[in-house]
C-alpha cells in the first residue's frame, strides 16, 4: 500500500482518531495543561514537540489515562476517542489502554522471555485460546515490530539480553500484540544509537499504515522525518499545530519559528 | 615537575597518612569480626564433633549413659520450624505486597510499616508470652502448634520487611508497561512485579526459616521441650534449641557434648540456609536476565 499523501492543515484529515477538547492537567497545585485543542489523525503519525517541561509529555499520558496512575493528577476537558470520552464516568481506564498501546523512553521489557514479554498481553486479555494461536501471534507481532528476523531462534531467552534498540523494537512488538487503534510514543529514539534510531523510524513509517501514532520527541529532525502532523507545545500550551511540512518550512506563530530554527528551548 | 611548596607537600603526607590509617581501621575491624566467626566456627566443630553419631539421627533423648541422641528435638525442629514459615512466610508476603504495592505512602500503610517495624524488634521471649496468652493457656497446655505460631510471629514481619524492600527495587518502568497494556493492579502484582522479585522474595524466606530454626526463647512457653519421641502437634514437643539449652547446663558430659552436637547442627543447617539463600537468588537473576 502506498504510504497515504501528507495531510495538509487547510485540508480537514480524512478521519479524526481522537479530539482533544479544552484539556487542562494539573498535578496537585501545579498547573501543566492550558485549555488544549487538537486533533489527532487516523493512519498518520503526529508528533508533540517543544522544550523539557511544555506539558507534552503530560498530555501524551492522558491519551491513555496514564496519569490515573500518579497521586495528585487530575485531569479537565474532553478526549474523544472515536467519539467516546475515554474520560467518562462508565469507561474503564484498563479498557482505554488495551485500545492504546504505549512505548516508553526507556525500553522496558519484563524480566521475561522474548516470547513471554510479547504473549504477555494476549494473555491478560485471553486473545487467544490455544498454543498454536499464541505462538502464531507472536510472530506475526515480531514481525510487524522487524525484529522476526533477529530473534526467531532465541525466543526462550531474556528479553533484557537484547540491545537497545532491539528491546525497544521488542516492547512495541508487545504492544502490537494487543492490536491497539492507537500507539503512544513518549521519546522512543532519546535512549538509542543512530542505527537503533534509523529502525525504530522505519518501523513507526510502516506502522502508520494501519494505527494511529502520536510521538513525543526532543529532536526535531525526527519530528521532520517520522510526522505528518506536528504540534508545538510552550509552557503547558498548544502554541501551533499543523502539517509537518508547513509547521517547519513556514510556521505561522514566531514562538515557533524561533524554537524549530533554535533560537530558543 | 614542580617542586611543591613545604605546606602542600606536608598537606599531601598528612591526607595520605589519614588515608591509610583509616583503610588499616576498617580492615582491622573486618578481621576482628571474621576472626571471633571462625573462632565460635572452630569451637562448635571441636567440641560438636565428638558427639557425632548415627545414634544423634536416630535415637530420641534418653537418660545419661542410655545411648541418647537428639532425633526427636530434629524433627521437632523441622515440624515447628516448617509450619511456622508456612504460616508466617505467606502473611508477611501479603504485608510486604500491601505496603509497596498497594497501601504505599498511605497513612495506614505507614502506620502498617511503623508496627511492623516494632514486631521486627520485639524480644522474641515477649512473643513466647504473647503466644503463651492465646494459645497455651486457653487450650489448656504446651504444644507444637504453639510453637509454630510463636516462630510465625517471628517469621512474619521479617518476610514482610524484606518483600517490600524488594519490590521496591522493582523498576517502576516494569509496572508502567503493564499498566499501559491495560493490566489490573493485581495483575500487574501477579505477573510482573512478583516474578521479578522473586529470587529475593525467596531469599528473605530462606534467611527468616534460618532465623527462627535458632530462637529458643519463644519456644519454652509454648512448645515447652519434650525428652520422649512426639509428632503430635498439640501435645509438648521437642526442638533444637530447647534440647541444647537443657543439656547445655546438665552435670552430665555426655549431654553437655550432646549439647554441642546440636549447636553445630543447627549452625550447619543455617549455613546451609544462606548459601541456598544466595545460590536461589543468583539462578533466579540469571533466568531473568536482571
Amino acid at each position: 500500500m502506498d504510504a497515504p499523501s501528507v495531510v495538509h492543515a487547510a485540508a480537514p484529515p480524512a478521519s479524526t482518531r481522537i479530539a482533544l477538547q479544552g484539556i487542562n492537567a494539573f498535578y496537585g497545585e501545579k498547573r501543566a495543561l492550558f485549555d488544549v485543542n487538537l486533533e489527532i489523525p487516523d493512519n498518520a503519525v503526529t508528533a508533540f514537540i517543544g522544550a523539557s517541561g511544555c506539558g507534552k509529555s503530560t498530555l501524551l499520558r492522558c491519551l491513555n489515562r496514564m496519569n490515573d496512575t500518579i497521586p495528585g493528577a487530575r485531569v479537565e476537558g474532553r478526549i474523544l476517542m472515536d467519539g467516546t470520552d475515554i474520560n467518562g464516568a462508565d469507561i474503564d481506564p484498563v479498557q482505554v489502554r488495551t485500545r492504546i498501546g504505549m512505548v516508553f523512553q526507556k525500553p522496558n521489557p519484563f524480566p521475561m522471555s522474548i516470547y513471554e514479554n510479547i504473549a504477555y498481553g494476549p494473555r491478560t486479555h485471553k486473545l487467544v485460546s490455544t498454543k498454536a494461536d499464541l505462538d502464531e501471534l507472536v510472530e506475526s507481532s515480531l514481525r510487524r515490530a522487524a525484529l522476526w528476523d533477529e530473534v526467531k531462534d532465541r525466543l526462550g531467552k531474556p528479553g533484557l539480553g537484547l540491545s537497545g534498540g532491539q528491546q525497544q523494537r521488542l516492547v512495541i512488538a508487545r504492544a502490537l500484540a494487543v492490536s491497539p487503534a492507537v500507539i503512544l510514543m513518549d521519546e522512543p529514539c532519546s535512549a538509542l544509537d543512530p542505527i537503533a534510531t534509523a529502525h525504530i523510524e522505519a518501523l513507526i513509517d510502516q506502522l502508520r499504515k494501519h494505527t494511529c501514532i502520536v510521538i513525543v520527541t526532543h529532536s526535531m529532525a525526527q519530528a521532520a522525518r517520522v510526522s505528518q502532523i506536528t504540534a508545538f507545545f510552550h509552557m503547558g500550551k498548544l502554541i501551533e499545530s499543523g502539517s509537518t511540512d508547513q509547521i517547519f518550512t513556514m510556521p505561522k506563530v514566531e514562538q515557533t519559528q524561533d524554537y524549530i530554527t533554535g533560537r530558543f528551548g | 615537575m614542580k617542586q611543591l611548596s613545604p605546606a602542600t607537600r606536608a598537606r599531601y603526607f598528612r591526607r595520605q597518612l589519614v588515608d591509610r590509617l583509616m583503610g588499616g581501621l576498617c580492615m582491622l575491624a573486618a578481621g576482628i569480626g571474621l576472626a571471633l566467626l571462625g573462632l565460635i566456627l572452630w569451637m562448635l566443630f571441636s567440641k560438636g564433633l565428638g558427639g557425632l553419631s548415627l545414634s544423634v539421627f536416630t535415637n530420641s533423648m534418653a537418660q545419661p549413659g542410655a545411648g541418647g541422641g537428639l532425633a526427636n528435638a530434629i524433627v521437632g525442629s523441622i515440624i515447628q520450624v516448617g509450619l511456622g514459615a508456612m504460616i508466617g512466610a505467606p502473611l508477611g508476603m501479603m504485608v510486604g505486597v500491601y505496603l509497596s504495592e498497594v497501601g504505599k505512602e498511605s497513612k495506614f500503610a505507614s502506620v502498617v510499616r511503623f508496627v511492623n517495624d516494632i514486631l521486627l524488634s520485639a524480644p522474641s521471649v515477649l512473643i513466647g508470652l504473647f503466644v503463651y496468652q492465646i494459645a497455651v493457656e486457653p487450650f489448656g497446655g504446651f504444644s507444637g502448634f504453639a510453637g509454630a505460631i510463636s516462630l510465625a510471629l517471628i517469621a512474619m514481619p521479617i518476610v514482610a520487611r524484606t518483600t517490600e524492600d524488594i519490590l521496591r527495587l522493582v523498576p517502576q518502568a516494569y509496572r508502567d508497561g503493564a499498566v499501559a497494556l491495560g493490566s489490573r493492579e493485581n495483575e500487574v502484582v501477579r505477573k510482573v512485579v512478583l516474578p521479578a522479585a522473586f529470587g529475593g522474595i525467596l531469599t528473605g524466606v530462606l534467611l527468616a526459616v534460618a532465623r527462627i530454626a535458632g530462637e529458643t526463647a519463644p519456644l519454652l512457653f509454648t512448645s515447652l521441650g519434650n525428652t520422649n519421641w512426639s509428632t503430635d502437634m498439640t501435645q509438648p514437643m521437642a526442638s533444637l534449641p530447647i534440647a541444647i539449652y537443657r543439656y547445655a547446663g546438665s552435670a552430665y558430659d555426655e549431654w553437655v557434648s550432646l549439647a554441642w552436637t546440636g549447636a553445630m547442627l543447627i549452625t550447619v543447617g543455617v549455613l546451609l540456609l544462606n548459601i541456598l539463600s544466595r545460590f536461589s537468588h543468583a539462578a533466579v537473576a540469571g533466568k531473568t536476565g536482571g
